[in-house]
């Protein structure tokens, strides 16, 4: 099989695209018992009769998780459905005590909605609408750990551990329309898609949407057709896609792979596929030629949801100015391109910014130091902004010691790394640290003033109005100074000096 | 002195309040009798013998200090081996859950304890409550107190052996397609299915969510109404549950006036395939509520000719669902370790632990749920399930409560339909239809059939959450039949 | 009457997971099929007009508020596992991936 670029694979084929996210809700308690949803709790301790599945045991609707998915399916302009049910999908697996999991089949509470999100091009940005095919509730599964053989991994294990804490969590599955027509846009417009939707989700405050912890998981599917064909490819579907950045990385790999198989004549295996963070690439799994027999029906021990108009309408009402808003608000208030504007969404940091800027901090330091250190610091740590041990408020009062002349940005970002590894407010690292800028003049002349002696030649050529040497002296009165001193301060007083001017 | 095991619950709970025996007395009689009699019966799958003693002391104590005490305070109760009860073996009558100690109360049996109730222990069942005879129980059958060759019904035929047999003053079944009117009818004993939603289903483990509803037995209606109403009223942890007060079913158990009232005979209910005994003992039942100032009117329920068929269909698919957990994973029996993968210890577990009615049962619900075959069977099961509820809705419209035999035959012999389940379902006909519409069920003693000298039962059939109209008509007909019997029919049963 | 073939018991089997004997398979084979003839009778009577009846009572909306309740500690929820370890449930190697 020959490999075609990504490029080459854009001239024969056009890619069609669907995802299905899950969110967990951010609810007090299970959707269908009142355990705890607490994150990181000891194994099977947030656990009862229900959602340990224990014989006799029965669901009963969390109200909350109700109201938050009415609410996701209003922000992203869906139906409410005025009657739906849950309904019994069965399968068996160890991870799911009741060996069915409670969801919903053909009656979702939400449909037939649509997300615009912001994919950049090379003119800025376009505007493409998703079509939200349906909104549904259902039930999270236990958490399997693979013991014994030499992986960790579910392929030659001896046996696994089952810790049943994150069953029964309330997860929201929001899955699109066919997403025709992206092109080459394709990855970038899948991963605009789930973190416009990430925004929109946690701007409800309904779920924490954290990618890292799970909170929010995407699932892309991708086929190929021939350009100008009619009849859709065959598709495949790619699990474990848990980062924005893989979210695109998967769908480009995925449309490079299928393009190398048709072009060989080969055809596509409907199969779901597993995304490998290391590589990018995603290897096969278990086929699904063969069709699922969920045996769906609907929930006995559950009655029908029938919101009434009224509620809806309050809740409606009650729904926070939406992301889409909220982003043409704020770069008109910053004052800001169309390209400034979309890094500063997908670095999924809008809220962050505007946070450190209602602190206090000028609008292009905050958003400097979100789309700059602090990216990269998370980058580095394999993190999400907004999971960094460090809050608006921080960033906005080391942009304020900046301010006061007590940093420079080299300490600054000291400070900043300080904060991340939880050694105090910035305020206590400068103090305990020692971190000010030195701004006593007598100590830095002092240190001028020895640089001076050690290097008379170089004194001698910038007397000579040779200006450009006095880096080498400037440079060590820095060392001296562990660079606490401000550079440009130390240039002013060496120039003063030696009697020259610039 | 007085047997206290002949006692009614109405009668020893007076007695006890009254100080004329203690509770623990009560407690030890019934113990002692089902240690000298259970080993023919093979009622009880576990006695809990500290458990009702020291739940006796309490209740002494209680009325010793002069406290409150409930309405059944010290009564004997015998309870199903589905409801989960902490710390007592639960097995639902299958092997797979053998040596499983629930770490939680269902609400049943937490209602009956804060009632001072006395809990005997766990009554044996078809497995998983799917049977009509209690021959599917992976303990062994439990045999007819009348006739020990024959079945005490089912699937709630430990429940009903245990009543008939002096063993408990009451017990609790339930009741998914006549699983307590059955056994009740058969055995001589009074059986009631509350409306659904009636009585929590919380800890009891399901057959089918959508049909099955906890009921009393007793030896009198009045017995039946007291137990009724201590199990039954709104539950939190049911979704299904009525939030409205139980009915005044007491009191209609006491009220014995049926002026003005009229009595549905359900037409379809009848004639063919029915014991010439039964039929001429209803006709006689029919008379004497004539007698007592009821109107009795014939109604037509034209579609329960497909109730049978639709039972089949929604029970073993529900029961499909309901039984996947029973995989070897987190409770009950493990087989095939060693090597195996997942699914061949749940494939082999199961097939070791579930009986073949069990298996039976879960393949043709697997069959009705599958994808092709959903609309046509188990999609069509539902449609006729709206038209058996219309049939109802009409014929309540003609009548306050509807009377039929409660089954066809009385107690057959043990392993006479065991190879023929299709035989064997033709035994709950009368009372599936009201499972189907969620409507309350009671069966009372009507009589002995002169061929084979066994209990027959008649079924009365109340609308939704009117379930004292049945204790009305049922209390009424009990009195008639005992002022005419001159002893309660129970008493005509052998001596154990 | 119409026995059910062979591969679609075993298929039935296989997503009930219950592994029948071949005698089982023999004796289900012709009981089933009675079975499945006698209540195929359903589809007599219903039209697309009948509204199906999922539950017993035509109640909605029964919702439990979100406040946290009493769970079971680790030891009474591994209690009857048939095997444990690290205070979780330990069960066979999964071969088939979900
Ligand atoms: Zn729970």
């Amino acid at each position: 099989m020959t490999n075609l670029s990504f490029d080459d694979a854009l001239t024969r084929f056009e890619p069609t695209l669907g995802l299905e996210v899950h969110v967990e809700l951010n609810t007090a308690t299970k959707v269908f018992c009142a355990c705890p949803t607490s994150f990181g709790s000891e194994p099977n301790t947030n656990v009862c009769p229900v959602c340990l599945g224990l014989p006799g045991s029965l669901p009963t609707l969390n109200e909350k998780a109700v109201e938050s998915i009415i609410r996701i399916g209003l922000a992203l302009n869906c139906q409410i459905a005025p009657w739906s049910r849950m309904a019994r999908k069965n399968y068996f697996y160890p991870d799911m005590p009741k060996d069915f999991q409670i969801s919903q089949y053909d009656e979702p509470i939400c449909f037939d909605g649509y997300l615009d999100v912001l994919v950049p091009d090379q003119d800025g940005s376009t505007t493409v609408r998703i079509g939200i095919e349906r909104v549904h509730l259902e039930e999270d599964t236990g958490k399997l750990t693979h013991a014994g053989g030499s992986t960790g991994r579910i392929h030659g294990a001896d046996y696994s551990l089952v810790d049943y804490n994150r069953a029964g969590i309330p997860l929201v599955e929001i899955v699109t329309k066919v997403i025709d027509g992206t092109k080459h846009a394709a990855p970038l417009v899948a991963k605009a898609y789930v973190s416009a939707l990430r925004d929109l989700v946690r701007n409800l405050g309904v779920s924490d949407v954290r990618m890292e912890e799970g909170s929010l998981r995407c699932d892309a599917n991708l086929s190929l057709k021939p350009i100008g064909s009619e009849t859709l490819g065959t598709r495949t579907e790619t699990k474990n896609v848990n980062s924005l950045r893989s979210v695109e990385r998967a769908v480009r790999s995925e449309m490079v792979r299928q393009a190398a198989v048709l072009d060989s004549g080969q055809k596509v295996r409907q199969e779901t596929r597993h995304f490998q963070e290391s590589d990018g690439s995603t290897s096969p799994g278990r086929s699904k030629e063969q069709a699922e027999e969920y045996r769906y029906f609907p929930e006995p021990d559950l009655l029908p949801i029938a919101p009434d108009a009224a509620w809806v309408a309050k809740l409606k009402s009650e729904l926070p100015e939406a992301p889409a808003a909220k982003r043409e608000r704020l770069q008109a208030a910053w004052g800001i391109s169309d390209f400034e504007m979309i890094s500063v969404i997908n670095s999924g940091g809008i809220d962050l910014v505007e946070k450190t800027i209602a602190a206090g901090c000028d609008q292009a330091a905050a958003r400097k130091w979100w789309m700059g250190e602090l990216s990269r610091i998370a980058n580095e740590l394999d993190q999400e902004l907004e999971s960094l041990s460090i809050s608006p408020k921080q960033v906005a009062e080391v942009e304020s010691l900046i301010q006061s002349g007590t940093l420079n940005d080299k300490l600054a970002r000291v400070v900043i790394a300080a904060v991340i590894n939880g050694e105090g407010s910035p305020a206590e690292i400068v103090a305990n640290q020692n971190l000010a800028v030195v701004s006593d003049d007598t100590a830095l002349l002092a240190a001028i003033d020895v640089a001076i002696t050690q290097s008379p030649d170089v004194v001698a050529k910038i007397k000579e109005g040779k200006l450009q040497a006095a880096g080498a002296v400037i440079g060590a009165v820095m060392k001296a100074t562990k660079g606490q001193a401000d550079a440009a301060k130390v240039r002013q007083l060496l120039f003063e000096r030696l009697g020259v001017s610039e | 002195m007085t047997d206290l095991t002949k006692l009614t619950a109405v009668e020893i709970a007076t007695g006890i309040k009254s100080g004329d025996f203690s509770a623990v007395a009560v407690t030890k009689a019934h113990l002692d009798r089902i240690s000298r009699i259970d080993s023919k019966i093979n009622a009880f799958l576990h006695v809990d013998t500290e458990g009702a003693l020291s739940q006796a002391k309490l209740v002494d104590e209680k009325r010793d200090a002069g406290k409150a005490l409930g309405d059944l305070a010290g009564v004997p109760v015998a309870v199903k081996d589905i409801f989960t009860q902490k710390g007592v073996p639960t097995t639902a009558g299958s092997k797979i859950l053998e040596g499983w100690i629930p770490p939680y109360d269902s609400t049943v049996v937490s209602r009956m304890k804060q009632a001072d109730m006395v809990l005997l222990g766990k009554v044996n069942m078809d497995e998983f409550a799917m049977g009509s005879s209690t021959e599917n129980s992976g303990y062994g059958p439990t045999r007819n107190p009348w006739d020990l060759d024959r079945i005490p019904g089912g699937s709630s035929g430990g429940s009903s052996a245990a009543v008939a047999g002096f063993m408990s003053s009451l017990a609790v079944g339930t009741d998914t397609g006549g699983s307590i009117r059955q056994p009740a009818a058969v055995t001589g004993t009074v059986g009631v299915k509350p409306t659904y939603g009636g009585v929590s289903r919380y800890g009891m483990i399901a057959l089918a969510s959508s049909l099955d509803q906890a009921g009393p037995f007793a030896r009198t209606v009045l017995d039946a109404a007291l137990l009724h109403k201590v199990m039954g009223g709104h539950d939190h942890h049911d979704s299904t549950s009525i939030s409205a007060p139980v009915p005044p079913i007491v009191e209609a158990a006491k009220s014995l006036d049926l002026k003005g009232m009229k009595i549905g005979v359900v037409k379809e209910l009848s004639g063919e395939g029915y014991q010439a005994g039964v039929l001429s003992l209803f006709q006689d039942s029919v008379a004497i509520l004539k007698d007592l100032g009821a109107q009795i009117v014939e109604v037509s329920c034209p579609s329960f000719e497909y109730a049978l068929a639709a039972y089949y269909l929604i029970q073993p698919s529900e029961c499909s669902s309901n039984l996947a957990r029973f995989d070897g994973m987190r409770y009950g029996m493990r087989v095939a370790e060693g090597n195996a993968g997942v699914e061949e210890v749940m494939s082999a577990t199961r097939a070791a632990g579930f009986g073949a009615e069990v298996k039976r049962r879960i393949m043709i619900g697997t069959y009705a749920l599958s994808s092709g075959y959903y609309d046509a069977y188990y999609g069509s099961a539902q449609k006729v399930r709206t038209l058996i509820a219309q049939d109802y809705a009409k014929a309540f419209q003609k009548a306050d409560v509807l009377i039929s035999p409660t089954s066809p035959v009385t107690a057959f012999k043990i392993g006479e339909k065991t190879n023929d389940p299709m035989a064997m379902y033709l035994n709950d006909i009368c009372t599936i239809p009201v499972n189907l519409a969620g409507i309350g069920g009671m069966s009372l003693p009507i009589g002995l059939d002169p061929a084979d000298s066994l209990p027959v039962g008649l079924q009365v059939m109340s609308p939704v959450m009117q379930d004292d109209r049945m204790y009305r008509v049922g209390g009424a007909l009990e009195a008639a039949l005992l002022n005419h019997w001159g002893a309660p029919l129970l008493d005509r049963a052998q001596q154990l | 009457m119409s026995n059910l073939s062979r591969a679609e018991l075993e298929n039935l089997a296989k997503l009930a997971r219950i592994n029948l004997t071949d005698e089982e398979l023999t004796i289900f084979g012709s009981q089933l099929g009675l079975i499945l003839d006698s209540v195929a009778k359903v589809q007599e009577v219903v039209n697309d007009s009948i509204v199906p009846m999922s539950h017993a009572l035509p109640m909605t909306n029964v919702f439990r508020p979100d406040v946290v309740g009493q769970s079971l500690s680790n030891s009474e929820a591994l209690a009857a596992a048939p095997s444990t370890q690290d205070h979780r449930f330990k069960v066979p190697r999964i071969l088939d991936e979900e």
